[in-house]
């Protein structure tokens, strides 16, 4: 597991309160949206800040979140284009 | 139609201990002003398996709590009305947000400032799909209450339910939650809600 | 329940310090939404409907000494003072005052503030409006989210019937504060045009501010009146800031209000929806309405005119839809640009002339609430 990887589950533990869930307890291309770790609209603008706050990134469309925040590995290849932090 | 209601149960939180009825059920070692530990403490204690409590401020986490020990072996209908109370209204988590608005604003954050939010997390966890109000008052206000509370229920704008107070003065918590049905033995009168209010263990 | 009616009322708003100035405002095509300077957006500025601050203080310096009211206190003593300029004789010992908001004086968080930090307290606030005007009953003060304006009238009009106060005054208002603007900012929620209630083309909310005010009673008084029959609120249960897709909420509360009101769909002569030009809250209106067979009746949003007035919002409309019922006047949908494809509307395009009768109010809230009245023009019998 990159760093990367492992650095978004343990941000994303944090940000979002996902206190009963672990690093391990994240699979790199699980459906965040989905039943397992359960993410919904909040969790999503938290992402978005996320971005901003921890690698520089401000999208400029909202939507775009749809796309991005679909699973730990579409994040990291994303962040790892764009990122300015 | 003059249906008799009762206070079926009620429950408090308050100075690190939580009741059920009049009987105490959990009481915190920590200091009282330790309230996220505390909070963290009552839910393992009620073994309550809920990950969205973690992601709600004070507020919600107390009136979730509450309605855990109040709802836990109710099968309530929906038609469950909730009329609630306090005299900050979501001051505690209003202060959060203003600290953050000149840097990052957490959206997590500011959907609580708002004090009615608790009443969505009752509803949701419950599936409570019924009237809903929350008033502000300087001290817990058991005439309003009790008889707003009687209103919905004598006009049938609902079939039960949940009333009281939850107050949050920076750490000092003060949570009283009523269940209102026609099942019980003390009549919901505002005296007798009064009462238990005031009622102190020993 | 019986009903009550709705007697002298006023808005403090942009576009007048009366109702008569908001409706003419409307009546021209007004709107309050005009752009204000903050760096957090794009081009550093944003589309809100806020109150000058020099207008509010002349108009409020000829009843008291603004140096001592928050904004928000001055916008609400003025709505209470309209109505009351214009009753005949009250009873201040008997007035139930109601008072409706969501943040209150929330901007006395902020360190330059003139005034003391208990005033950020909802009972304070409606104590200084007490006070102001010399009531004797202790204030009634309701913080629902989106739906307490509204809320604040069903409130009235249960507890008129149990009995527990004849006559109340109802006020309602909110500001745009750095607090609110930056917490829907962080919600991707404002628009960066104003907002567009149900167009397939909106993107977002306005903000705006207001104060408004109205006199209750269970006494007719006049023969020509609008009376609130029937009301419902119901909680979604499915999420606290998004709304519920199937309109669960909604749907059931206008289930009820229709049931008590014992109207069908085709007797309702207008809608005024609560339309605040989000994309989800716009299309689970759609999505309610629809279900409840509301889709042919003329509907409009206020929040084009006003932006989204919060603790005001649902009252100020309240009292547009009184004024629209009187005058049998359908008000534009204002900044209604494309209709929706999926679950179409009957969106009001411009200034009708209107037999109106029955109209119904629908208002949501964060929290999941949701608010539905019905209104009925009572003529001579």
């Amino acid at each position: 597991m990159s760093d990367l990887r492992t650095e978004l589950k343990e941000s994303i533990i944090e940000q979002l309160n996902l206190e009963e869930l672990s690093v391990e307890d994240i699979e790199n291309d699980e459906h965040l949206f989905g039943d397992g770790v359960g993410l919904d609209s909040i969790d999503a603008l938290e992402l978005i800040v996320l971005l901003e706050k921890d690698y520089g990134i401000k999208l400029t469309d909202p939507q775009q979140g749809k796309d991005i925040f679909v699973s730990i590995n579409r994040m990291a290849e994303f962040i790892e284009a764009h990122r300015t932090k | 139609m003059n249906k008799q209601y009762y206070i079926s149960n009620f429950t408090s939180i308050k100075k690190g201990a939580v009741y059920n009825a009049k009987n105490k059920i959990f009481e915190s070692e920590l200091e009282l002003n330790e309230i996220d530990l505390f909070l963290k403490e009552a839910y393992n204690f009620l073994a309550l398996s809920y990950p969205k409590f973690f992601k709600m401020d004070r507020l919600s986490k107390l009136g979730i709590l509450a309605s855990e020990v109040l709802l836990k072996n109710e099968s309530l209908e929906s038609d469950t009305a909730i009329i609630l109370s306090n005299s900050t209204s979501s001051l505690n988590t209003d202060k959060t947000h203003q600290e953050s608005i000149n840097q990052i604003v957490s959206p997590s954050i500011f959907v609580y400032t708002l004090p009615n939010i608790v009443l969505g997390e009752i509803s949701i966890k419950y599936q409570l799909q019924s009237e809903n109000a929350f008033f502000i008052s300087d001290t817990f206000d058991a005439e309003l209450i009790a008889d707003y509370t009687n209103d919905l229920l004598a006009f049938e704008k609902a079939k039960n339910a949940v009333c009281g107070w939850i107050d949050l003065k920076n750490a000092e918590y003060d949570v009283f939650l009523c269940l209102i049905s026609e099942e019980g033995d003390v009549p919901f009168t505002q005296k007798n809600l009064e009462q238990l209010y005031y009622f102190e263990n020993e | 329940m019986k009903k009550i009616y709705l007697h002298e009322d006023a808005i403090i708003s942009p576009l007048g310090f009366t109702t008569t100035e908001n409706i003419q405002a409307i009546s021209a095509k007004k709107s309050a939404l005009k752009l204000h300077p903050n760096s957090r957006f794009e081009n550093n500025n944003f589309y809100a409907g806020i109150i000058d601050n020099d207008l509010l203080s002349q108009a409020f310096l000829k009843i008291g000494d603004a140096s001592k009211y928050t904004k928000l206190e001055q916008m609400m003593i003025l709505a209470v003072d309209g109505v009351l300029k214009n009753r005949k004789q009250t009873n201040f010992q008997q007035l139930q005052l109601i008072v409706s908001t969501t943040k209150g004086n929330i901007d006395i968080l902020q360190s330059n503030s003139n005034f003391p930090e208990n005033r950020v307290l909802l009972s304070e606030l409606a104590n200084t409006v007490k006070e102001f005007f010399g009531f004797k009953k202790k204030p009634i003060v309701i913080s629902n989210a989106c739906i307490s304006g509204g809320l604040a009238l069903a409130v009235a009009r249960r507890f008129i019937n149990s009995d527990r106060f004849e006559e109340a005054i109802v006020v309602g208002g909110d500001l745009v504060s750095e607090f609110v603007v930056s917490g829907f900012n962080s919600f991707q929620a404002i628009s960066n045009e104003p907002c567009k209630p149900f167009s397939a083309n909106r993107n977002g909310i306005s903000l705006g501010e207001a104060a408004a005010a109205v006199f209750v009673s269970k006494n007719r008084e006049v023969s020509k009146n609008v009376s609130l029959f029937a009301d419902s609120s119901a909680n979604d249960a499915n999420h606290i800031s998004g709304p519920s897709r199937t309109g669960e909420g909604l749907y059931k509360c206008l289930s009820i209000a229709l049931n008590e009101a014992r109207l069908t769909p085709s007797q309702i002569d207008y809608l005024s929806a609560h339309g605040t030009g989000t994309i989800f809250n716009d299309s689970m209106e759609a999505v309610a309405f629809t279900r409840s067979g509301l889709q042919e009746v003329p509907i409009n949003s206020y929040k084009g005119y006003y932006g989204h007035t919060l603790g005001a919002a649902s009252l100020l409309e309240s009292i547009l839809v009184k004024h629209s019922l009187l005058k049998n006047t359908l008000f534009s949908s204002k900044n209604f640009e494309v209709a929706e494809g999926e679950n179409p509307l009957n969106i009001i395009k411009d200034h009708k002339d209107s037999n109106l009768t029955y109209a119904i109010k629908t208002s949501s809230g964060f929290g999941g609430c949701n608010l539905a009245m019905v209104f009925k023009k009572e003529e001579d019998e």
